[in-house]
């Protein structure tokens, strides 16, 4: 597959090379479109969002209201906190025009006239490169008032966060974007109704946005037959932990996650045997080693292993990995990010962190393994927002595939 | 990093951009976090006068102000180091080894996790992910991130860093 989200094409990120190749053609494309089509286009394609949720983009547009008396935004989330994600990060880096030119797709499509790219406070370096390349935009009349003479305009904003890993849960972002702290709001209402300052709102990923110019380039029906069928499209594959050549892939989705692990990202250095897969980010449910034949990078595939594609942050642990003690971490992390507004969160997660550790310490019991699950079931499903069941579903996975290392553990 | 104590507010420069910043949202609170961070980048942390005078500038009262500091984890609530070192010790940097980097930090710095050198050069702590996953084990100094390191790696940097 031709790269279409990162193409290697020298210094794309300035947006002299990002025109010449074409960049910014779709905009115009669109902006001669009506509205609608574009987001039946965008529903045509198949694409989901990238963000973590695999939710159809083009149904989620078309929770906009198309009238409104009240001004309606979009936030691009660009918080990429998860554990094992650094991919959002890459088309900041290498191609941040086709991020812009999307959004403003985007913003079209819905009669969108600002919109906000939130960005975590730790990538300064790479709000600068965006920020140059917004700047650059807004001075070839891509961004602004009447764009390229169509009558549309529209104001794009890079606002920086400041530390906080819930702050990519999308309405948490909405309020951090408000000056607020970073709590995660009750739903319903949802942002298509009751968004940012109270008005209609679309959150979508970077990687989500940065897909659109292409749908419209190729056009639906191309892209749609791009990898799996229910989930198709170009995916930015993230590989860390013991591999020889971690980095960032793009591929179709659907990609069998041992060529992921063995082609793309050169094997696991020794030739050790895999342990365990992480296929998602931190909040995905851990795969076993010995249980990956035929599991793909897709919605369908992942799910049916009993995990998810969440980031597509894979994180590879090999054969000699201590798994309690990574999981251990994971809990401390959100027990780190929790943002305290529900008991079952905040308590639950400082509880399994406080567990894990006895094992990590060899004075775990077996009473604890049940502890530990019972803790994790009650904070599942009964909290705000999804940060609690990204907390329980690691250690549910971990005891459910793993369980053999708890109780070694307690033998000692 | 401008730490001159007797420096009362913000920089001519950034007063203006926060006034251009203030029509880019329907309410004046959303350039608070901006505000702040112009604050800590001339200040170096974020003291009492410090949320007062980015209270009256948003037009936030203090409480809320206090609230949103406390919240995010980049806001330095007290003095830090000239340099502050971030290093990364969430699962992909775990699995590539940032346990030994952060003993051999303490270990070179003579000082735990947590604490500020004696003479004030270096702050160390341990920082969630950074987004570095791919290129573990990686450390943040400010503005900037280092990253596949190792112990020698870091003595150089440490070496750099005046
Ligand atoms: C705790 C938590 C953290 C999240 N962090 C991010 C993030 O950093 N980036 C992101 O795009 N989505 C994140 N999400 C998902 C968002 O809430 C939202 O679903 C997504 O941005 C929607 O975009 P999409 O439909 O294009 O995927 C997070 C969700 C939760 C519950
Ligand atoms: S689930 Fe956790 S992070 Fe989410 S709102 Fe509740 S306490 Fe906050
Ligand atoms: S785990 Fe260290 S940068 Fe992601």
């Amino acid at each position: 597959m031709e790269p279409l989200l990162l193409p290697p094409i020298p210094d794309y990120h300035r947006i002299e090379v990002y025109e010449a190749h074409d960049g910014y053609a779709m905009l115009k494309k669109a902006l001669a479109m009506k509205p609608v089509e574009i987001t039946n286009e965008v529903k045509a394609s198949k694409l989901r969002g990238r963000g973590g949720a695999c939710f159809p983009t083009g149904l989620k547009w078309s929770f906009m209201p198309r009238e409104s008396a009240k001004p309606k935004y979009l936030c691009v989330n660009g918080d990429e906190s998860e554990p094992g994600t650094f991919k959002d990060r890459q088309i900041f880096e290498c191609n941040p025009h086709q991020l812009i030119e999307g959004t403003i797709i985007a913003c079209y499509a819905m009669g969108i006239k600002a919109a906000y790219l939130y960005v975590r406070g730790e990538y300064k370096h790479w709000i600068d490169i965006v920020q140059k390349a917004v700047d650059d935009a807004y001075a070839h009349g891509y961004i602004g008032q009447n764009i390229l003479g169509s009558g549309f305009s529209t104001e794009f904003t890079v606002h920086r966060g400041a530390g906080a890993y819930i702050c990519g849960e999308e309405s948490s972002l909405m309020n951090s974007v408000e000056g607020e702290r970073g709590y995660p709001r009750v739903k319903p209402p949802f942002p298509a109704q009751n968004g940012l300052w109270g008005c209609p709102t679309t959150i979508n990923n970077v990687e989500t946005i940065a897909n659109i110019p292409v749908i419209l380039r190729i056009g639906a029906v191309a892209y749609s037959k791009i990898g799996a069928e229910r989930h198709p499209g170009p995916i930015l594959v993230g590989v860390s932990g013991h591999v020889n050549k971690p980095g960032v892939y793009e591929m179709p989705t659907g990609v069998p996650l041992l060529e992921i692990i063995n082609t793309y990202a050169g094997g696991v250095p020794g030739n050790k045997k895999i342990k365990a897969v992480i296929p998602g980010g931190s909040s995905t449910m851990v795969l076993r080693g010995d249980a990956l034949d035929g599991v793909c990078m897709d919605a369908e595939s992942l799910k049916a292993a009993g995990s998810a594609v969440g980031t597509a942050g894979v994180i590879v642990m090999d054969e000699d990995t201590d798994l309690v003690k990574v999981l251990w971490r994971i809990a401390r992390f959100y027990h780190h990010e929790s943002c305290g507004q529900c008991t079952p969160c905040r308590e639950g997660t400082g509880w399994m962190e406080k567990i894990l550790k006895r094992f990590v310490d060899n004075n775990g019991s077996y009473a604890d393994i049940d502890l530990l699950r019972d803790v994790a079931n009650n904070i599942e499903g009964n909290t705000i927002c999804a940060l609690g069941d990204a907390a329980a579903w690691p250690v549910q996975s971990v005891i459910r595939t793993f369980r053999g290392e708890f109780e070694r553990r307690v033998r000692g | 990093m401008n730490t001159s104590e007797n420096n009362t507010g913000l920089s001519e420069a950034n007063l203006r951009r926060i006034e251009q910043l203030k029509a880019h949202y329907q309410n004046p609170q959303s350039v608070l976090l901006e505000a702040l961070w112009m604050w800590q980048g001339e200040h170096g942390w974020i003291s009492e006068e410090g949320m007062r005078y980015v209270a009256n500038l948003v037009g936030a009262p203090h409480h809320h102000v206090l609230g949103v500091v406390t919240f995010y984890t980049m806001f330095n609530r007290k003095p830090v180091g000239r340099h502050k070192l971030e290093v990364c010790t969430n699962v992909s940097c775990m699995l590539r080894n940032s346990e030994r980097l952060l003993n051999h930090l303490e270990a070179r710095l003579q000082i735990k996790t947590g604490e500020t050198t004696p003479d004030n050069r270096f702050t160390l702590v341990e920082a969630e992910c950074l987004g570095s996953c791919g290129t573990a084990p990686a450390m943040q100094v400010g503005d900037r991130y280092y990253e596949n390191l190792d112990t020698a790696k870091v003595d150089k940097i440490l070496d750099e860093l005046k």
